[in-house]
């Protein structure tokens, strides 16, 4: 049997369920969490999280937390997370197209981390949003 | 005595108006307030876990001089101040800005304040005060990102060592008819302290437990202030719901008494009119 994952926002419990593995972007690089790893916490970067439940997968794209793993539950802690679905495509790209006018024009005054930043999370939904697209029968439970 | 009923009749048209609109009121209050309740009861799970874990990161951390937890000597003091934008809510925003307002009356000159809702901008800024930040009409669906901007301001001047100290003046939701306005400070913070909770199994920090510390601090606060606004969007929510309830019950009873008065001013009218028919026919005689 797998472990109880837990993706927890701000507004809502976003996920709750048993999972056999879960696969993250930490600060230092990916990381994939099995049942009885050895308890852990780190920050995540701008990334996915790919859940896998009896060979079934799902994606999910975050921004920004951390992740908690202990031995009864792992749980991540994130500002937004969404389901592929969920993601306003229009508005991703409307935010990557703004972000990159940014970058390239560097205004007085630009804080050029959030502009990167901002830009990373655009990239991060367009892409999880693209996974949706292209085999959507395999990543719907 | 004609003229009389007539006046009644119109005071008990115009009240019945009022109460239309404060039982309209009460409604649109008591629909907002149920949406943000769930909000609260969705909040608290996430405000928890990063408690929870920041105490498992505190044990494990020789970090006890991070910024945000050690005390500082000076007593400038930044009050972050959450109100409503609206009024109609009985008490609710006079409470939160008198509690601020005590607090802060003989120290003008080292404190300033980050307001939420108009209402307590106006106010403070009518007084003269040192208003350094403003977040407006957000009061009545905060989103993490209006907690996160308010976060990041203060850490921001806070790291720049240009306050001492900082509060959050809320209302806590206790139940729909009572509320109760809070004064709690956030930096530095007294909530975090070393080895509250007991100790488990090891657990790994990467890169490493300061760094962990580093990030987790920054995000307590932020969910820290995420609560205050929706505690008080809930409060707001469930004063003006009780006010506008006490609003209509008023109206209704003085259109009930100013319906008995038109009852009998018409019939006095009438038993004067029909004395008078009386006492002619008598005269007749």
């Amino acid at each position: 049997m797998g472990f109880m994952l837990e993706i927890v926002t701000p507004d809502r419990n976003f996920f709750s369920d048993e999972v056999d593995m879960v696969i993250v972007r930490g600060i230092e690089g990916d990381l994939a969490v099995l049942e009885n790893r050895a308890p852990l916490l780190t920050p995540l970067a701008i990334g996915k999280v790919r859940i896998t439940k009896d060979e079934k997968k799902r994606v999910a794209a975050i921004v920004d937390g951390y992740i908690s793993v202990q031995k009864d539950k792992t749980t991540i802690i994130t500002d937004s997370a969404e389901w592929p679905e969920e993601i306003d495509i229009e508005r991703a790209e409307r935010a990557k197209i703004r972000a990159e006018k940014r970058i390239k024009e560097k205004p007085e005054g630009l804080d050029i981390v959030r502009a990167e930043n901002a830009l990373k999370r655009a990239l991060n939904r367009l892409e999880v949003a693209n996974i949706k697209k292209i085999n959507d029968e395999n990543f719907n439970q | 005595m004609a003229q009389s009923t007539r006046d009644i009749k119109r005071r008990i048209r115009g009240i019945s108006s009022t109460r239309q609109i404060t039982k309209a009121m009460e409604l649109v209050a008591s629909a907002k307030l149920r949406k943000a309740r769930e909000r609260l009861e969705k909040s608290r799970p996430y405000y928890n876990t990063v408690y929870e874990n920041i105490q498992q990161v505190l044990k494990d951390t020789k970090n006890l001089n991070h910024p945000y937890l050690k005390a500082r000597k000076g007593d400038r003091a930044v009050y972050i101040v959450v109100s409503a934008d609206r009024g109609l809510a009985g008490g609710f925003n006079s409470n939160i800005n008198r509690l601020v307002e005590d607090e802060i009356r003989n120290k003008k000159d080292k404190v300033s304040l980050v307001t939420v809702g108009l209402k307590g901008r106006d106010y403070f800024k009518r007084r003269g005060y040192n208003v350094i930040g403003e977040f407006l009409h957000i009061t009545e669906e905060p989103s993490f990102s209006h907690a996160k901007a308010i976060g990041n301001l203060i850490m921001d001047i806070y790291e720049k060592g240009e306050v001492d100290k900082v509060y959050i003046a809320y209302t806590k939701f206790i139940t729909t008819i009572s509320q109760e306005a809070k004064l709690i400070r956030i930096l530095p913070n007294d909530e975090l302290k070393e080895g509250q909770a007991e100790k488990n199994a090891i657990i790994e920090f990467e890169p490493s437990p300061d760094e962990v510390l580093d990030y987790l601090i920054p995000k307590y606060i932020q969910s820290v202030i995420y609560g205050a606004l929706i505690e008080s969007s809930c409060s707001q929510q469930g004063a003006r719901r009780t006010a506008m309830e006490s609003a209509t019950d008023n109206a209704e009873e003085m259109i009930d008494e100013l319906q008995l008065s038109y009852n009998r001013a018409r019939q006095a009218a009438i038993t004067a009119e029909i004395s008078e028919i009386v006492s002619g026919a008598e005269a007749l005689k």
